[in-house]
């Protein structure tokens, strides 16, 4: 039997702009091209990372879609049929890295931002001070001060442990061994030089990442890789990962070819042997047992710093947030169904879990009808794609948003989704050296920092649009976002009116 | 309750209605009292900072005969709206006396509704655990929400508000203030963006004791609103005056936080400064930024916040709305501009602008400060 399944691309090299210097042979890393007196490409091989294209010095390489058609046909697309094909060839699950793709609503390109306007001005932020500090922990319900009869007023509340951050954007959870160890290098110095955090992502922390630990959240996720005192002791914060958006329900899979000798390290695992978290913690069945997590972490630590939970945005979040935090979390992080990863079955990619605006507004609203919103930071993430979608989660109720994908496309990610087969060209989601070494932990931290800086001076602009000078002013105000082409009930579950009133 | 909504425009409650407007304050700080005529030259100035479609003042210290008995004038559409509050009223309180509130006609103030004041006690064996104020409270938000065609405007104790649609100074001589005696006038004239045509809309907005007048819009709104319903409290008038009262009820009456702390809160310094700050005063001040932003006022606001013992100009941190102040002797004056105050006391000992953000607060002789 024939079995022929078309090349989703077609990579075309212009024979008369050629100069054979035979770079682009040598750095696609999917070996999908070739030289025998020219270049030449297996298509079936092309996963449109555009590396290709652009290391070429005379430009002469582009990629394009294959132009094959298949009859049109709105409900068997080309996609699905291809995937049958496959899985008639290997009977297994298909997997897949960065986020869901596919066409469900964005609520986000829904929500539109306020100006203030003569009765109101708006504020300039080049002449005065706009505020993006944004403090994460546990708060109490109010304070209390001892007063010396003079004048003078102290602080006599004794805080739970707070994280500062300079802007409200975090970097969110990319395991090393997911991505590589240059990616995390150039992750930790960008997050110390604009004052926020990353996030180790549940492959535990390479020692040379140690010094950086003011600027780090640690992972508990459920393999429990790389997880010993110093981990704890070195990092500002501590998540257990219950869940990330990408794939709900289900566990990690970093797959035995990606586990060098460092990774064995750092995950304290065998080298070659797949790294599987499994899909619940196995010792975190129901809630209470988390809360007895949360506590020993706790106890582990002294007390001394903030301690999350990281779950997926699925149908009842608001109740397992409100859970959550009653079980002791100092911080939630919510993580929408189109969060990106390294691996995970595209089945379960692309059809579970709940957009995280829904999921936002949801648990805001719930933790404050319980009257318990102080008592956790909440942390928005899943697709978090530019200034104004950090801007609108804060306006639902985010304290702060963390960006994964944002970031490994400022590092050169073309969203080619191949990163589960370690041979990602721009050196991102691959352990190979030799790909590695393309990333330079300098530069991509200049890179990160840029993108910090930028979206933050964009934050700033529209704070002083609306009248603002400080972000916890806008931080929960839903009266400032008005709803497009959104349903009562939609605009109802993000308690946001429509444009026009 | 507010009129049921039928045909016509949206009214106050059920819109947003920002609006730009003349504030002005008197206070003694010995308590001796003055007509509301004062009150009334000084707003009077500027007219032209309103456009008639609301004026209002509170006076403090003018029923002492009454002084122990909660005041609570109410505007009704309609005799059944009298009814219905008199008989909840009777049924939740001692009336110890009603009246109506005495008015004299003004060509210029159409559409009054009926204008009725209460003196008030509450009955001990009433109150099933909670504070008198919280009980006073709530009938006052249930008159509001629930009894059609009935509004309390104002619920403290030796005190009143007295508003409606008009300019001030007429709304003044409607009420016949120069009959009246306070040792703290607030005063407000409202220029709001569409027509309201309801007199409850007016400033002053007032609670308990509480009164405040407004210049400005709080671009903040949203967020206070929502943290303030977290404690029960309900912004039925969809106002920011709503929120500053029941933002200081929430920070002093409740929290038991100092005029001055709730005053850091309302109106923080920025981190810059705050970063250069002695340690104790940096702690502190950072914490009450890290668990009351949701109550800091954004945008820009001019506000005269009145109260049994003190009368406090505030504006926001860069300072968008314009304030002044004079002293002479013991009597401090505020107003949106220095016109107003030279109206009234021509040659006061000394007159300033306060730095955003940095309250002015005067105070009944007794009561100390905390910095």
């Amino acid at each position: 039997m024939i079995s022929f399944i078309p090349s989703d691309f077609k990579v075309l090299v212009q024979e008369e702009t050629c100069i054979k210097c035979r770079r682009c042979v040598r750095e696609c890393s999917f070996e999908a091209l070739s030289f025998d007196q020219r270049v030449l490409a297996d298509h079936s091989r092309c996963v449109a990372c555009h590396r290709c294209v652009a290391i070429c010095p005379t430009g002469a390489i582009t990629v394009v879609k294959n132009p094959l058609a298949f009859r049109e046909n709105a409900n068997w697309n080309e996609e699905l049929i291809k995937n049958v094909y496959r899985q008639a060839r290997v009977g297994g699950k298909l997997l897949t890295g960065t986020g869901n793709d596919k066409p469900y609503p964005i609520y986000w390109d829904h929500l539109l931002i306020d100006a203030a306007q003569v009765t109101n001005p708006s504020i300039d932020p080049l002449r005065e001070p706009m505020e993006l500090r944004t403090y994460l922990g546990s708060k109490p319900a109010r304070l209390d001060f001892y007063y010396d009869g003079t004048g003078g007023f102290k602080l006599t509340t004794v805080l739970e442990p707070q994280i500062k951050l300079e802007t409200p954007i975090i970097f969110a959870g990319m395991s090393y061994g997911a991505v590589s160890l240059n990616v995390h290098k150039a992750l930790a110095e960008a997050a110390r030089r604009a004052g926020t955090l990353m996030n180790s992502g549940e492959g535990g922390l390479h020692d040379s990442l140690y010094p950086y630990g003011e600027n780090i959240v640690v992972q508990v996720a459920s393999g429990r890789f790389g997880i010993n005192r110093a981990y704890l002791e070195r990092a500002a914060a501590v998540e257990i990962k219950i869940g990330q958006g990408a794939k709900p329900g289900i566990g990690g899979h970093l797959p035995g070819e990606k586990v060098t000798e460092e990774i064995s390290r750092t995950r304290m695992i065998p080298q070659g042997t797949d790294a599987l978290s499994p899909a619940p913690h196995h010792d975190i069945y129901s809630i209470e047992d988390l809360r007895q997590l949360i506590y020993a972490i706790k106890e582990a630590v002294r007390y001394q710093k903030p301690v999350g939970v990281k779950i997926s945005a699925v149908h009842n979040v608001a109740a397992i947030a409100s859970g959550v935090v009653r079980a002791g979390a100092d911080f939630i992080t919510i993580d929408g169904f189109r969060g990106g990863t390294g691996a995970t079955p595209t089945i379960i990619r692309d059809h579970v879990g709940i957009p995280i605006e829904l999921a936002l507004a949801a648990v805001d609203d719930r933790l404050r009808q319980e009257g318990i919103r102080h008592q956790a930071s909440l942390i928005a993430s899943g697709s978090i794609r530019s200034s104004a979608d950090v801007l609108k989660a804060i306006a639902l109720g985010a304290d702060a948003v963390a960006i994964g994908t944002a970031a490994l496309i400022a590092l050169g990610c073309q969203m080619c989704q191949k990163c589960y087969t370690g041979r990602c060209a721009w050196g991102i989601t691959t352990q190979r050296p030799d790909l590695v070494d393309r990333v330079d932990p300098e530069e991509g931290a200049e890179r990160l920092y840029n993108l910090l800086r930028a979206w933050s001076l964009e934050i700033k602009e529209i704070l002083g649009a609306l009248g603002l000078n400080s972000i916890e002013s806008l931080r929960g105000s839903r009266e400032r976002l008005r709803a497009v082409g959104l349903t009562d009930t939609e605009m109802a579950i993000l308690g946001v009116k429509p444009a026009g009133r | 309750m507010l009129r049921k909504p039928g045909f016509g425009a949206p009214r106050e409650g059920e819109i947003r209605i920002p609006s730009g407007c003349a504030i002005a304050g008197i206070m003694n700080e010995d308590g001796k009292r003055i007509s509301g005529e004062k009150i009334i030259q000084a707003i009077s100035v500027m007219r032209e900072r309103s456009n008639g479609l609301g004026g209002g003042f509170s006076a403090y210290g003018i029923y002492p005969e009454f002084k122990d008995y909660y005041a609570f004038h109410v505007m009704f559409d309609d005799e059944a709206g009298r009814h219905g509050t008199e008989t909840f009223l009777q049924e939740t309180t001692v009336v110890v006396k009603s009246e109506a509130i005495p008015i004299r006609k003004q060509p210029t103030v159409t559409d009054a509704p009926l204008l009725w004041r209460y003196f008030l006690e509450v009955p001990k064996s009433k109150l099933n655990g909670l504070s008198e104020e919280d009980y006073v409270m709530r009938l006052v938000m249930h008159v509001n929400d629930s009894i059609d065609g009935a509004f309390v405007f104002s619920s403290g104790k030796n005190m009143g508000v007295f508003k409606g649609v008009g300019y001030p100074e007429d709304i003044g001589r409607f009420f016949r203030l120069e009959e009246y005696e306070a040792y703290l006038w607030t005063a407000h004239g409202r220029f709001p963006t569409n027509t309201p045509g309801w007199w409850g809309g007016a400033h002053p907005f007032s609670l308990l004791g509480w009164s405040v007048v407004h210049n400005g819009e709080i671009s903040s709104y949203g967020i206070n609103k929502r943290y303030l319903e977290m404690f029960g409290y309900r912004c039925t008038l969809m106002t920011d005056t709503e929120v500053i009262v029941y933002l200081l009820d929430l920070l002093m009456r409740r929290h038991n936080l100092p005029l001055d702390i709730a005053c850091l809160i309302l109106a923080p310094p920025f981190w810059k400064d705050i970063d250069r700050m002695e340690e104790n005063r940096r702690e502190a001040i950072t914490a009450l930024r890290m668990i009351y932003g949701s109550a800091m006022l954004n945008g820009p606001f001019s506000i005269i916040v009145a109260h049994e013992k003190e009368m406090i100009g505030l504006t926001d941190r860069i300072m968008l709305r314009p304030l002044v102040i004079a002293r002479k002797d013991a009597t401090i004056y505020m107003a949106s501009e220095e016109a107003a105050i030279r109206e009234i006391c021509p040659y006061p000992d000394r007159v300033w602008t306060p730095r955003g953000g940095v309250p002015v607060i005067a105070r009944l002789k007794e009561t100390t400060a905390v910095k």
